[in-house]
């Protein structure tokens, strides 16, 4: 863990230059995708051509992306350009929104997941999501947890649910500073702890994809610097999407972005690339902060 | 005649003050650098509480204690023959007068010294109320003169305005809160009345109502056991709540959760329709439809239905109550943040899964208030059991059997003759206090759960 990191952080650090000498590691075959940390990932979400319509009004245009394996991939772009719809498609949670209608073929693991045999139950399963607010049910921290686990059936007996509990609040590292307290609301916890809390909860079911939805947006620094060192950690077990309005955080927990812009999605790389040395000009004036 | 004047006087009155402080104020900052503390229009309010109020004042002393001036006036007017009469004679001598003044027309002809007083009041009366309108609308003035002299550019209108009518807007609570008081203390006395014929032992733990009529003279003849009553008001209450409870929660539920918007729109408005019956309707709905209709029921399955009983009674009252609890719990399940509906269907739950386990519980402080609403509803309900609960008031068990509740027999005791001083009559004050009693303890009730929960889960 600690040497990837190091080698990350080297990489991003290289002068752009470098980095396009090297660029054959950057525009691999659709279905793998190279990050920075070297080695080839196969995608785990490919969308193709994935448009959204608010009932007559079209908010996704013809979106295409892969999405690697058990790494971060952030999405940026200024409020509107549709950045949250998409990840929202990913498990379909805007089925639960009146008069959305949504167009194009999204696969996880290379199976439909509009397909008419796929349940959405199971797809929200193994597609997990973190919302923008923090939003953990007015129910105790311990019940917060294991609700997952208890409609899924994932726990045989007590002990295995208190094991299943323990082990996502240590993922989500909260664990410490609620083993005392599990019995009390949820609601009481600090933003970034309610954050965190939320994380566990989404961890709990064992997804394999975890969405965040601006997580960050509602906590101060210090307990967005926590969030960003989680996410760090869960990369090597989780495929993690996550929206952000910060560009920082994008360049500091991600190892692909992409950037939307009105509907569209504009541009998608390798983090370091994007940030040095985007392809487009749109992108290049949102990052130098002319526009957003 | 009169009241028409007054009012326009006011109205006027009132137009010139706010007028008057809107233009003084502006006056003041003519050609200057000068800014008021207020805006002009708070000078103008100012201005006309200031002058009105004397003069509403003045209004309202006279509308109190006019008429024991102008009989007073009248006594004095009298020939010195009226003052051998009784009392009672006296007072109808002044009705005639008072009705000869007026122009209405009187019983047999009119005496002599009959039109004289009256000539004397018509007099009085005008002078007076021209003297009163005079007074009113002087005062009214010279209030005005002092409010617009009281102007300046430092003057804190808007404060004053402002703390006026909180003033004021206590004083509307303070109404609502005194004829709460007003209420309870006459039910009291008039409760307490009662009990100086009948023993509260004997009242709120007698098992047989048997009042007998007030015609039958004065004294405790009669029964009066509060407990088939009480019996029977559970009993029609317990079976409302269990017809309104389950439909009307589990179309709160499907109206917020499942059905489209266009359905919702359509559904909604009908239900509540039902709350806009009048209670008389629905009770010859239970009268002609649904107890021969429930008799008849009775007869294929075996069983003794009667069609005026506890089970039409409340089977019609919760149909009326279904749109109390659809309605509240439909709002209070909307006010579940929708946050925690995608928290618990982004970790996979389903539909069904998310309201018992979110939604509900979330949800569950407000039901329980709407469904004690309801049940407080359910007691205090009269017209339906008047006509469809069969008027018998003994204890039995089988809900088939004709029932009477307290509502019904409050309504039995006073209506006919009555004259207040029976136990038969005052015995309705004993049996209102004891639903008010119900009533507010339900919303004790009602009140703390929806607090302990409150805290739970927030």
């Amino acid at each position: 863990m600690t040497e990837n990191t190091r080698l990350e952080a080297t990489e991003m650090n290289m002068p752009a230059a470098t980095i396009l000498a090297r660029s054959d590691l950057y525009h691999m075959p659709s279905t793998t995708v190279r990050t920075p940390d070297a080695e080839p990932r196969s995608a785990k979400v490919i969308a193709r051509n994935v448009s959204v319509f608010y009932g007559p009004k079209q908010a996704l245009f013809d979106v295409s992306i892969d999405i690697p394996e058990k790494s971060v991939t952030a999405f940026i772009g200024p409020s509107g350009c549709g950045k949250s719809t998409f990840l929202r498609c990913l498990n379909r949670m805007n089925d639960t929104i009146d008069g959305c209608r949504v167009s194009g073929q999204i696969a996880l693991d290379g199976s439909d997941i509009f397909a008419p045999s796929l349940d959405v139950v199971e797809l929200r399963a193994r597609v997990g999501m973190v919302f923008q607010k923090p939003n953990p049910f007015p129910k105790s921290i311990y019940e917060n947890v294991a609700y997952g686990p208890r409609i899924h059936g994932l726990a045989r007996s007590k002990a295995d649910l208190d094991e299943i509990v323990a082990s996502s609040l240590q993922k989500a590292s909260l664990w410490n500073e609620v083993k005392d307290r599990l019995h009390e609301p949820g609601t009481g916890l600090s933003g970034g702890q309610q954050q965190r809390l939320c994380i566990a909860r989404a961890i709990a079911v064992s997804p394999e994809v975890i969405l965040m939805d601006e997580p960050c947006s509602a906590l101060d620094p210090i307990a967005t610097a926590r969030i960003e060192e989680l996410i760090d950690e869960l990369k090597q077990n989780f495929t993690i999407v996550i929206v952000t309005h910060s560009m920082q955080q994008a360049a500091r927990v991600s190892q692909r972005t992409a950037f939307f812009h009105l509907g569209n999605l504009v541009e998608e790389g390798p983090t370091d690339l994007i940030f040095t040395s985007p392809g487009e000009k749109r992108t290049q004036d949102y990052i130098t902060g002319r526009f957003g | 005649m009169n009241t028409a004047i007054i009012a326009a006087l006011l109205l006027i009155l009132l137009g010139i003050a706010y007028q008057t402080g809107c233009s003084r104020s502006r006056s003041l900052t003519l050609g200057g650098e000068a800014r008021l503390h207020s805006r002009p229009v708070y000078h103008g309010a100012l201005v006309a509480i200031w002058s009105l109020t004397p003069a509403l004042l003045i209004l309202a002393l006279w509308a109190l204690f006019g008429d024991t001036a102008s009989r007073a006036y009248l006594l004095a007017q009298l020939p010195p023959e009226t003052s051998s009469l009784a009392p009672a004679d006296l007072d109808g001598a002044i009705r005639r007068i008072r009705q000869i003044e007026s122009g209405f027309g009187i019983i047999g002809d009119a005496q002599p010294w009959e039109n004289q007083a009256a000539e004397a009041l018509r007099e009085f009366r005008i002078l007076t109320s021209a003297a009163i309108i005079a007074a009113a609308a002087g005062t009214g003035a010279l209030a005005l003169w002092f409010a617009r002299s009281r102007i300046s550019l430092r003057l804190r209108a808007r404060n004053e305005v402002e703390r006026m009518v909180s003033w004021a807007m206590i004083g509307c609570s303070i109404v609502a809160i005194l004829t709460t008081a007003g209420i309870v203390a006459s039910l009291l006395v008039e409760a307490i009345r009662f009990f100086t014929f009948v023993s509260p032992i004997d009242f709120f733990f007698g098992t047989v109502w048997n009042p007998g009529f007030s015609t039958t003279g004065h004294g405790s003849a009669g029964e009066y056991g509060l407990l088939p009553l009480l019996w029977g008001t559970l009993m029609v209450a317990t079976i409302a709540i269990l017809v309104a409870l389950p439909i009307g929660l589990l179309t709160a539920i499907y109206l917020t959760q499942y059905a489209s918007p266009r359905l919702r729109g359509f559904v909604k408005p009908i239900i509540e329709i039902l709350a806009g019956i009048p209670t008389i309707v629905y009770g010859f709905f239970a009268l002609v439809t649904v107890g021969p209709f429930l008799a008849g029921l009775g007869n294929l399955l075996g069983l003794d239905i009667r069609a005026t009983s506890a089970l039409t009674a409340g089977i019609v009252m919760g149909i009326m109550i279904i749109p109390f609890i659809s309605s509240l719990s439909d709002d209070i399940i909307r006010q579940v943040p929708r946050a925690m509906r995608d928290g618990s269907l982004g970790l996979g739950a389903t539909q069904s899964e998310t309201i018992k386990r979110i939604i509900l519980p979330a949800a569950l402080p407000g039901i329980v208030g709407a469904f004690l609403l309801a049940v407080s509803r359910a007691i205090g309900e009269t017209m339906i059991v008047v006509l469809a609960a069969g008027n018998s008031p003994y204890l039995r068990l089988n809900p088939g059997e004709p029932v009477s509740t307290v509502t019904v027999t409050i309504v039995n005791q006073l209506t006919g003759d009555t004259d207040f001083a029976s136990p038969q009559s005052l015995v309705a004050f004993a049996l209102g206090l004891t639903l008010f009693a119900m009533t507010l303890i339900l919303n004790v009730a009602a009140l703390y759960i929806v607090r302990r929960y409150r805290e739970q889960y927030e």
